[in-house]
């Protein structure tokens, strides 16, 4: 068991959680934040995908302890002041989700994209987005909601 | 007010699913809640000679621990097949029992044989390490192809054979091929296909010993017929003591219809344990045990004239069944198979021959499509290859055989209402450039690379329901579907619904149905479903049913609603009930100026005192309330149809496929909101790309898994597919008043023909089995060059 204190969506926590607890199992199972879903078991799906210091990481990777003391970025902590950030809204007005799952870790991913790269060529979202599956979409509309995205950040 | 039926409107549910606010399976914590982790064999096949838990109990934290012998002491019952199939000489399927927890043999890799029950998931865990399991291992049987030849895996069941069925007279096809010109004949492999839902299945099972009811949260597409199958082949409680609720779940695609082991087992312990249980599967407990698709190998042949008229048709297949058949593991193959597999032709005579087998594997069942895409890779794989033999153009040869007329009366058992076949084709080559394809396939040319096209038509029979016609064929249940609108006394509706929406959009579109019908705002409208203390039953969602089934039922109880609105209006109002009239929301007096809202009269419906000059609005013989139910069971399936066209380029040197171009132009009928369809249609077509050119589920000859993570099967990924070409063409189905066809299962039935039959021709003709990886596809390109070596 260790302490583990993080700054998870501007709020800072510090809860015991044993030494092998990855970050993806401390947010769900100990902050109860369940949006970062698990998807799989060998971190190929990327539906864990959160934002560690501003960048984007499968929290599947990472012990909690490994990024103790971070700032970390969940789907819940997207929206500012209950408006959805322009890439959730993207995502919605383009279709760019069907079931919900992998959702949360493909718009995170995305929102890093666009950090690193503002106007994303179609190939460069595809690119970017190779470690994160979806069933539902075939990925049209996730690439169209992430250049649409980027006209607006 | 403006129809909402045909708008994009932006998708009710989004909001949740985009702020982390879902509430799938696994985020459901209850208190006082227990861990399990099922014990599951590591063979294929073995009898189980000794099962130790004694060291596994003294484990920490560890509750309880369940094996076959408590779950047959207790008389909990097994999984079952929903479809009773009979082979053709008349006697019935043979099926093996399939206990929740094996006791005396395992038949796959995962066959769970017993749950360990913890305070903790990781004491759970450990203790589960050390229950001792001795094992007698018998030889597996794998092969498809062979297991009519291998051990025999179910005492009694003689060849592995579950059933020999046939669809169509193999007389008058004699006859046929008889007078034929040329016969075209094909041996082809539809692989077997991992659903991969994103979401891994998961349980959570509450028991509640004062009102002694069992609670199931489960990842379910159907969570009525759920408890109907767990209460009375499971013997789990009885339905009134048993509340199945599917919550958000992470898409199904077939892999979440059946009962599951960990259902009934979670169901059954909690009661025994008096404590709620959470079960999630880890992926690579997915991969092994959730149902897995396809998995046939078939001789087909098609008798045809030198001017290339169908005349017979012939289709011998074995179906993979794994080790036990399931709900709809027994009908996949057959009903849903056989019928379509003459396509969208007119052939005079045809059969189809299916042998369901058994072996050592996971069991199969019903994967997006569900024997609609075994049948469509049959029957356009041959067409294919008939136009390459008689030197007629691909997409002629097909115009030529299409039906002339509707109602269309298929070969074997459908009778498609609507369609056509001509223009779907003409606008798939319109807006595929197909005229251009030569120009293109010698731009790859000259850059060394070989370029092909495929042209795919297909139908299918969905919105699976008429229970008339699926009960003849052996459903154990009608596949109707209920819907139940309650106008509130405050003018919001809500609307339950027995389907179940896991990505298909219900909340929306199912509201833009109920506003028009009612003329109440979308905002105003509520759809409920997932739940069986919510709504009164229902059939779930596969087989495309939602809209053409369950959407009907709504249209249908918001009907009974407006008939009641009428009489309370006319009573209100003190006109004839003929008189009144409904449109946009209002009753109105014809020939006056009288009238109410909706809203009004629904309030008023609940406000049935008199008192001073207040009279009753309600007319005599209605009663209080306004909430109306319907159990709508069409008179047939819906048949969408339409044609796909894909160019691929081979790069000779790597083998690599790269597929340049898909067009897909579908008749869905009516459609309610194309920013859905078109979603439905991108992801039907990736999983159909991904058969093709990607996935491929592979069981060695012990039967253990090759491909059992997501290191190991292949996964499509964004950058595995071009921009999508997608356009309809629109004829009503005549069956339903809606005039929609399922639109959930097309594009995974048409792309494996139509991408297979691009490569193949970019091969010269050249057979190459599903997918078509870069080994493969490297293979036959070096035979190409030596037979254009040899040629020249």
């Amino acid at each position: 068991m260790g302490k583990i204190s993080l700054e998870v969506n501007g709020r800072k926590f510090e809860k015991e959680a044993p030494d092998n607890t990855l970050l993806s199992t401390f947010l769900r199972e100990h902050l109860q934040l369940t949006g970062t879903h698990i998807g799989c078991d060998t971190s190929q799906c990327g539906a864990c995908v959160v934002h560690v210091d501003g960048n984007s990481l499968k929290s599947c990777t990472a012990l909690a302890a490994d990024v103790n003391g971070s700032k970390v970025t969940t789907i819940e902590g997207l929206e500012t002041n209950g408006k959805m950030h322009p890439m959730q809204e993207a995502f919605k007005k383009l279709h760019g989700l069907q079931c919900g799952f992998c959702t949360p870790g493909m718009v995170m991913s995305a929102v890093d994209l666009l950090q690193k790269n503002k106007k994303p060529s179609d190939t460069e979202i595809r690119d970017w987005l190779e470690g994160n599956i979806c069933r539902c979409t075939g990925y049209q509309n996730i690439v169209a909601a992430v250049k649409e995205a980027s006209t607006k950040m | 007010m403006a129809s909402l039926v045909g708008s994009r409107v932006e998708r009710k549910e989004d909001k949740r699913f985009l702020t982390g606010k879902g509430r799938y399976t696994a985020d459901i914590n209850l208190a006082n809640q227990t861990y399990a982790i099922f014990v599951r064999s590591p063979h294929a096949r073995a009898s189980i000679k000794k099962l130790n838990i004694d060291k596994a109990l003294k484990s920490s934290g560890v509750v309880s621990i369940l094996t076959g012998k408590e779950i047959a002491d207790d008389k909990i019952g097994g999984l079952i097949a929903g479809w009773a199939i009979r082979s053709e000489d008349g006697t019935e399927m043979k099926c093996p029992g399939n206990p929740p927890l094996a006791k005396d043999n395992v038949n796959f890799v995962g066959d769970p044989v017993a749950v360990v029950i913890a305070e903790s998931l990781a004491e759970a865990k450990e203790a589960a390490e050390k229950v001792e399991v001795d094992y007698k291992v018998l030889k597996a049987v794998t092969s498809t192809a062979d297991a009519m030849n291998g051990d025999t895996i179910h005492e009694g069941i003689d060849k592995n054979l579950c059933f020999d069925w046939l669809l169509g007279d193999r007389q008058k096809v004699k006859e046929a091929f008889d007078k034929a010109d040329k016969v075209i004949s094909i041996d082809i492999i539809n692989n077997r296909l991992i659903p991969n839902a994103m979401e891994p299945r998961a349980c959570v099972a509450d028991y509640n010993a004062a009102s002694e009811e069992i609670t199931l949260y489960t990842t379910s597409q159907n969570p009525h017929l759920s408890r109907l199958i767990m209460s009375a082949f499971g013997n789990v409680a009885p339905e009134h003591k048993l509340r199945v609720v599917a919550p958000d779940v992470g898409g199904g695609f077939g892999s979440k219809i059946n009962v599951y082991n960990e259902d009934i087992v979670c169901s059954w312990a909690a009661k025994k344990i008096n404590r709620a249980i959470k079960w999630v599967a880890e992926r690579s407990e997915s991969f092994l045990t959730d149902i897995h698709g396809r998995d046939h190998v078939t001789h087909a042949e098609l008798a045809v004239t030198k001017d290339g008229k169908f005349l017979g048709f012939k289709n011998e297949t074995i179906a993979n069944l794994g080790a036990y058949a399931r709900v709809f593991g027994t009908v996949t193959p057959t009903y849903l198979f056989g019928p379509c597999a003459t396509g969208v032709y007119e052939i005079p005579a045809a059969y189809t021959n299916v042998k369901a087998v058994y072996t050592n594997t996971a069991p199969v069942d019903a994967y997006r499509g569900a024997g609609r895409p075994e049948a469509t890779y049959t029957i356009e794989r041959l067409v294919e290859k008939a136009s390459m033999e008689l030197g007629i153009d691909k997409t002629e040869l097909r115009i030529k055989n299409f039906p002339t007329a509707f109602p269309f009366k298929q070969t074997l058992v459908h009778t498609v209402d609507s369609g056509d076949y001509v223009a779907g084709m003409e606008k798939a080559k319109q807006m595929a450039d197909y005229k251009g394809f030569e120009a293109r396939r010698k731009e790859s040319e000259a850059k060394g690379k070989l370029r092909g096209i495929g042209v795919t038509s297909y139908f299918e029979a969905c919105g699976i329901a008429p229970s008339a016609a699926v009960m003849s064929l052996g459903c154990g249940v009608g596949l109707w579907e209920s819907a139940e609108v309650r106008f509130n006394p405050t003018g919001q509706v809500t609307v339950y619904t027995g389907s179940h929406s896991h990505g298909q959009s219900h909340q929306t579109t199912f509201a833009q149905i109920a506003a028009d019908e009612l003329g109440v705002p979308i905002e105003n409208i509520d759809i409920v479903h997932g739940d069986t203390d919510k709504g009164t039953f229902g059939m779930g969602t596969y087989g495309s049913r939602s809209l053409a089934v369950g959407g009907i039922a709504i249209v249908n109880a918001c009907k009974k609603i407006v008939e009641k609105g009428k009489r309370v209006t006319a009573k209100m109002l003190e006109a004839n009930p003929e008189d009144v009239e409904f449109k946009d929301g209002e009753f109105i007096v014809s020939k006056s100026n009288k009238k109410k809202t909706i809203g009004e009269v629904a309030f008023a419906c609940y406000l049935p005192g008199v008192r001073d000059e207040m009279k009753s609005p309600l007319p005599e013989g209605d009663e209080p309330g306004l909430k109306e139910t319907s159990f709508y069971d069409p008179s047939n399936f819906s048949f969408p149809a339409g044609t796909h066209i894909a160019e691929v380029e081979i790069d000779p040197e790597t083998g690599h496929v790269k597929l340049e171009k898909y067009t897909a132009c579908d008749d869905f009928g009516r459609i309610i909101n194309p920013m859905v369809v078109e979603g439905q249609v991108h992801g039907g077509l990736a999983q159909g790309i991904g058969q093709a050119l990607y996935e491929n589920a592979e069981y060695d000859e012990t039967g253990q898994l090759m491909t059992g993570s997501y290191m190991d099967y292949t996964m499509p990924r964004a950058d595995n597919f071009p921009e999508f070409n997608i356009g309809y063409t629109c004829t009503h189905a005549t069956t339903n008043p809606l005039g929609v066809k399922g639109c959930g299962e097309a594009g995974a039935i048409a792309a494996p023909p139509t991408v297979m039959n691009a490569v193949i021709d970019a091969l010269g003709g050249q057979e190459v089995t599903m997918p078509a990886t870069a080994e493969k596809v490297w293979k036959a390109c070096k035979n190409l060059k030596k037979s254009n070596a040899k040629a020249a």
